[in-house]
């Protein structure tokens, strides 16, 4: 059996390798993704304070730092058993939005565009984000200024750029200021123009990419997201949806403290990611999708116009569910557009600048379970402390780890028709990269933002030896 | 009785002093700056961490400034290179021994530690760390001792005895062993002495000690307090 390995997958933030095992005919035989990030996490919090968690966890990861800082604090509101004041809700889901909409704009404009834009079979040496930025210098720009609209409100409101600590159990730490507010308001329009123009562009590419679309992870899978009573999607404190991959409904919101009936995690043999399923329909069948495909094919709006014209304009154009990991990137920037109608809405509030943002309270129940949709999927963390409030236990189900077994289905779908076992060429080493891509993954917490090609691929024989080998840079 | 004026020389300038002051006040008086870490204006002083030694004529020894006293003729060195590496060195031990995070500390951005390993410019330790495996005393109903971030400064000890009077914490242990304890070795929450007054957590210079529920760089300590309230006890006949 012949065995092409690529690796570290470029341009996503972590590391992970992919190996594709051929037949004696160069067929492909299987494909997996390693993932090698050591995840011991969830033992050395033992012991420690449970409010020290939400500190602790949004170090996990430097690229979603306030997904784990928000899944955490509210894990923690359950333990001291509050409801938190109406306008740490508010901020808290302001501080969401603009995190989604940072991570977004780094995802689509930095990592992907190179792929979309430039096209798959153009020069690598070229095919990165400076390359985006000669082709299309108004777009590139646009990506810069999307990120630092999301970053100037966390920071204004948090005070820190990178690992804000202002969310904490009962609320968050300071009220909103006035100006930080105004000043928002008025870049908004600006960025959802900015925005509508990118979704246009991309609508454009469609006929060039037809390929990449029909065959870029196409097999279908049950999806899941978080609604509101409404099926809107809630990104901060919605219910857990499951549909099957016909589209119907199976489950239709369960609460977060319930999420262990209906997720199952199974441990895969070349990985440290565990690997959830819909436990009521079995690893195999149970297989489903989350993050911003996921969630299209599992809400039944997003609850803003906009993004609501955009979907149905979505679903018409490729069915619902729309089962090509390649619209990853479509629901994406939808999505972009729905988080900056979303903070349109929160600022013009009366509550956001109430100066009540706190409540405290000692323990009060033995466990919590917080659940968000991280901007690339559902993120569950639940914890369990003794009477004094000392973590006895924690679980945390992480986007990347939703995906696992589809991302693997993927490329094996991507490999059988790219891939020709005699031929190692650029184009196709890179549509396999460029399926992992697509989920955004965030296997640990380094950013590619360069746009570097590093890969390493090698041809071995059915005796593990090299016969053929090329390396990209 | 008046105390007797003495003269010495810090870092060849001639500074007069009183009999009975340790180096490190009649160097302070002078206005020269001798880094510490246990020792805290106002409580009895310890000589446990070692961060104040300085160079005296005459001996190859390291002295510690708050515990030596000055003598007439005393000419004391507080800065060079020999000193700058021994200090370096000192917290470098101090932050191996334990498992001082400062990214997921209550104390970040104001502890004490972590501001005297910058002005040290230490920007790496260069031995092994060795991650003592340490429990968090969360049985306070409103404080937390956390020995992972204890530096066994004493400070805690002499504040709970000297000013409150309740002589709640000690120091138990040997060597790398060693840790403060509260009354019998007990859980701090089944004290009884403890009269929760908070003034231990307001010495410590780390983390250590902090107030329950406090987030991650939300932990700031008001020594300055502690330094009033022990001078006005003086004041008192
Ligand atoms: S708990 Fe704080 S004050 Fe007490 S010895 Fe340890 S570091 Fe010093
Ligand atoms: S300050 Fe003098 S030994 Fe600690």
């Amino acid at each position: 059996m012949k065995r092409i390995t690529i690796d570290p997958v470029s341009r996503i933030e972590g590391h992970a390798k992919i190996t594709i095992d051929l037949d004696a005919d160069g067929r492909v035989a299987s494909s997996q993704l390693h993932i090698t990030q050591v995840r011991g996490f969830e033992k050395f919090v033992e012991g420690r304070p449970f409010y020290e968690m939400p500190g602790i966890t949004a170090r996990i990861c430097g690229i979603c730092p306030v997904s784990h800082l928000l899944a955490s604090a509210k894990a923690c509101d359950q333990i001291i058993a509050v409801n938190i004041p109406p306008a740490a809700k508010l901020l808290r889901m302001l501080l969401h939005y603009a995190q989604t909409v940072q991570s977004h704009a780094l995802s689509f404009f930095y990592l992907s565009s190179p792929d979309i834009l430039l096209g798959m079979d153009s020069d690598p040496a070229k095919r990165n984000v400076i390359g985006v930025i000669e082709k299309h210098p108004e777009l590139a720009r646009l990506g810069i200024e999307l990120r630092k609209f999301g970053l100037t409100i966390i920071e204004g409101l948090a005070q820190e750029r990178v690992h804000p600590s202002w969310v904490v159990p009962g609320g968050v730490a300071t009220p909103m200021a006035a100006q930080l507010r105004d000043k928002t308001l008025a870049e908004l329009p600006t960025a959802i123009a900015g925005t509508e123009r990118t979704i246009r562009l991309f609508k454009s590419t469609f006929e060039s990419l037809k390929e990449e679309i029909d065959h870029f992870g196409t097999k279908p899978t049950m999806y899941a997201g978080l609604v509101d009573d409404d099926g809107n999607l809630d990104l901060y404190d919605g219910r857990l949806r499951f549909v099957d991959a016909v589209g119907d409904v199976v489950e239709a919101g369960i609460a977060a403290d319930r999420y262990a009936a209906c997720i199952a995690e199974a441990t895969l043999p070349h990985s440290y990611l565990k690997a959830p399923y819909y436990r009521p329909a079995g690893p195999v069948e149970g297989v489903y999708r989350v993050g911003p495909l996921g969630r299209i094919n599992a809400i039944d709006q997003y609850g803003t116009p906009m993004a609501d014209a955009e979907m149905i304009e979505f679903h018409e154009r490729f069915g619902r569910p729309a089962h090509s990991s390649f619209l990853y990137h479509y629901a994406r920037l939808i999505e972009l557009l729905h988080a900056l109608e979303r903070i349109g809405n929160l600022l013009n509030e009366p509550m956001i600048l109430d100066t009540h943002v706190r409540a405290t309270a000692g323990v009060n129940a033995p466990e919590g379970v917080g659940m968000i949709e991280a901007p690339r999927g559902v993120l569950i963390h639940h914890y369990k402390v003794d009477e004094h409030g000392a973590m006895t236990w924690a679980n945390l189900i992480v986007a990347t780890g939703h995906n696992n077994f589809a991302i693997g289905n993927g490329i094996t779908e991507v490999a059988e028709h790219f891939v020709d076992g005699n031929h190692l060429s650029e184009g196709m080493l890179n549509r396999l990269s460029a399926l992992v891509r697509a989920y955004d993954p965030c296997f640990s917490c380094s950013t590619h933002a360069s746009g570097q090609i590093e890969m390493k691929v090698e041809l071995r024989d059915v005796r593990g030896e090299v016969v053929d080998e090329i390396e990209s840079r | 009785m008046p105390q007797k004026k003495i003269s010495i020389r810090i870092d060849g300038e001639l500074v007069t002093a009183l009999e009975g002051q340790t180096i490190l006040q009649a160097a302070q008086e002078a206005g020269k700056a001798i880094p510490t870490l246990c020792y805290l204006e106002g409580l009895s002083p310890a000589g446990a961490c070692r961060i104040c030694m300085v160079e005296v004529a005459g001996t190859e020894r390291l002295l510690p400034a708050c515990t030596t006293p000055v003598q007439e003729g005393l000419a004391v060195t507080t800065v060079s290179a020999r000193l700058t590496q021994y200090r370096r060195m000192t917290v470098e031990l101090l932050l191996i021994e334990r498992n001082h995070v400062c990214s997921v500390c209550v104390s970040n951005g104001h502890c004490e530690l972590q501001a005297m390993a910058t002005s040290l410019g230490i920007t790496n330790t260069r031995y092994w760390y060795d991650f003592p495996t340490l429990p968090v005393d969360m049985t306070h109903e409103r404080f937390v001792l956390d020995h992972n971030r204890c530096i066994l400064c004493t400070r805690c000890v002499r504040a709970c005895a000297e000013l409150e009077g309740a002589n709640v914490w000690d120091v138990g242990g040997r060597g790398i062993h060693t840790r403060v304890t509260s009354d019998l070795a007990q859980p701090w929450g089944e004290s009884p002495t403890c009269t929760s007054c908070g003034k231990c957590v307001q010495a410590c210079p780390t983390g250590a000690l902090a107030e329950k529920g406090a987030a991650v760089e939300e932990m700031t300590k008001r020594t300055d307090r502690l330094t009033r309230l022990a001078g006005s006890k003086r004041a008192q006949p």
